[in-house]
């Protein structure tokens, strides 16, 4: 009965981050949500039959906006996502693997980072680099690879003197064959249950990013929608936030179900935890 | 080894770190970052003007020395000026991070101790309906936007209903009581979620242990179990997890104090991101990290107190 309604929560979760794929991808292809910035009716609609999730200060449909910011959330996820990934498994599997100096340099290396403020980096990072979608994806992207590198050199560490490695040596792999083909598929379930949380982490932080003045531009996201109703609330336009918030909550909710049940799934040390 | 000795050979680990993060917060602010004076001047800006205020901030040092600078006010805590307000930096953190501290440190209090609580309840029930509904719970708290939660509690509950202040803040106890106790029971609502969770994984790793079958057979009940046994040896992660957390207590909320209008050290970052005042933001981001070096030290030390097996190395 557990596993069950485990099972079809889970499904549940997948089902909703397919939605929001596909609104994200029809959406970058022009095909829904295009003309976003048309002026669709008067300045803040409440939400009718019409405009069912109202319209904002210029008129613009508030709905096709919450569509136009899922293809920047999901663009966030996946690109920060995939920055952290590469940099955190090349580093981990480097120093796992070498030991020495590398892995000397690659563990200061990210306790340095780690010792910085998550959101002071983050700050600065956006700061330095200038305002818009690239320097969101890379700051997140250089905050974000920290964890993932420590496991990841912990496991290579681990995996580095066992038979399999050694009968792959002896039959004459090179380093990067045996880190490539042999430990890096053995480690691969931290890459997967981390890649469901950085993802759903990085769609909140460009939150906190937009509404400190430091995110997308020129293009609507849910966090420069919530960061608007700062100053809606007071007149009682509740709709823009609510939206939002709620579009962006039901995302980050099948991610975190999502990387639980593949934290399960992968790592059944950890099951039921 | 001593204890001091330990802490001392500790500290010596510490320094390469923090040359790393003085190395990092320089590239970043005085190699990668354009030229500031272009910001601060406006574009009006004569070339003229332009130097005379680089040389000025010392910007027309060669690298090594502008570095040197940087380590310097890193060791001696002395930051030198704003930019913006031309203010002493050291003595306007100091003030911001006690006023930080007064909405920081009773909400960090209250929201550890409902966590632990909870997360010993779920540990105790788990399996159940209500361990279910507390994890359920816990992940539904922790998918909502910060913003949010800000918002909504200041528009329901400050706006509309009017129970607390809106924003604003007073210097001296107990003037102050009254602007913090939305800001932080909203902090509270905001760690409970990922704490709690955290607390009941740390109850469970304990729960299956051998000693807590022993005890078990030997007719104890649950709950002494619970609280005797389990507790006391679920401590360690739960200090780290603590300790880990208070550097950032004293760096304050930037968004909850922005909103509430609290001058902690929170709100002087935001202003300070928002002027281009590198100085300020260099000197919270060192400082802040060198905060998470020396805490992280003090787990490791007080890991021997509480488990008096680990050895110090």
């Amino acid at each position: 009965m557990r596993q069950l309604f485990r099972k079809k929560l889970t499904v549940t979760a997948l089902a909703i981050a397919g939605i929001y794929l596909l609104t994200a991808l029809l959406a970058h292809f022009g095909l829904i949500a295009g003309s976003w910035s048309a002026e669709v009716g008067g300045s803040y609609e409440a939400p009718s039959w019409q405009h069912w999730m109202g319209t904002d200060i210029f008129g613009r449909s508030v709905g096709a906006k919450i569509i136009k910011g899922t293809q920047v959330a999901m663009s966030v996820g996946f690109v920060v996502s995939l920055i952290a990934i590469l940099v955190g498994v090349t580093l981990g599997a480097l120093a796992g693997y070498f030991g020495g100096l590398v892995d000397e340099f690659v563990v200061w290396l990210y306790s340095t980072v780690a010792s910085v403020p998550n959101i002071m980096l983050l700050i600065a990072l956006t700061l330095i680099m200038g305002k818009g979608i690239l320097s969101v994806y890379m700051a997140l992207g250089m905050t974000n690879w920290v964890e993932l590198c420590r496991l990841i050199r912990g496991e290579v560490k681990r995996h580095r003197d066992r038979e399999y490695v050694q009968a792959a040596a002896a039959i004459g792999a090179t380093h990067w064959r045996k880190l490539s083909q042999h430990i890096l598929p053995n480690v691969l379930h931290i890459v997967i249950i981390r890649f469901s949380l950085i993802f759903q982490a990085a769609i909140k932080s460009e939150v906190i990013l937009s509404y400190l003045g430091l995110g997308v531009q020129d293009s609507p996201s849910w966090g420069v929608m919530i960061d608007d109703a700062k100053v809606e609330l007071t007149r009682g336009i509740w709709w823009q936030l609510t939206f939002a918030t709620l579009a962006m909550f039901l995302v980050v909710l099948a991610f975190n179900i999502l990387s639980d049940a593949l934290r399960d799934a992968l790592d059944p040390k950890l099951k039921g935890k | 080894m001593s204890t001091y000795q330990y802490i001392i050979r500790r500290l010596l680990y510490a320094i390469p770190i923090l040359i790393g993060v003085t190395l990092l917060i320089f590239l970043l602010f005085n190699v990668v970052a354009g030229d500031p004076t272009l910001v601060l001047l406006g574009k009006y800006a004569t070339a003229q003007q332009m130097a005379e205020l680089r040389h000025e901030l010392g910007l027309d040092k060669p690298l090594l020395m502008q570095y040197l600078d940087t380590l310097k006010s890193t060791f001696t805590l002395d930051f030198g000026r704003s930019w913006a307000s031309k203010q002493q930096i050291a003595p306007m953190i100091r003030m911001g991070g006690m006023v930080s501290l007064t909405l920081a440190l009773p909400a960090f209090v209250i929201a550890s101790l409902l966590a632990i609580a909870i997360g010993l309840l779920a540990a105790f029930f788990r399996g159940t309906l209500l361990d279910r509904s507390l994890v359920v719970l816990s992940i539904i708290l922790m998918s909502i936007s910060v913003l949010a939660y800000i918002l909504f509690g200041q528009w329901v509950f400050a706006y509309q209903l009017g129970w607390f202040e809106i924003s604003g803040y007073e210097y001296g106890f107990p003037d102050f009581i009254p602007y913090i106790i939305l800001p932080a029971i909203i902090w509270i609502v905001l760690s409970i979620g990922p704490d709690m969770r955290f607390y009941r994984t740390v109850m469970l790793d304990e729960v299956y242990q051998d000693y807590v079958r022993t005890a078990r057979a030997k007719g104890l009940s649950y709950r002494i179990i619970l609280f005797k046994h389990v507790l006391k040896n679920a401590m360690i992660p739960i200090i780290t997890n603590l300790v880990i957390q208070l550097p950032t207590l004293i760096l304050g909320t930037l968004l909850i104090e922005n909103f509430f209008g609290i001058p902690g050290l929170g709100s002087i970052t935001l202003q300070a991101i928002n002027n281009s005042d590198f100085p300020v933001i260099k000197a919270m981001t060192i400082l802040s990290s060198m905060l998470y070096i020396l805490f992280n030290i003090l787990i490791d030390v007080l890991y021997t107190w509480v488990d008096p097996r680990m050895k110090l190395q």
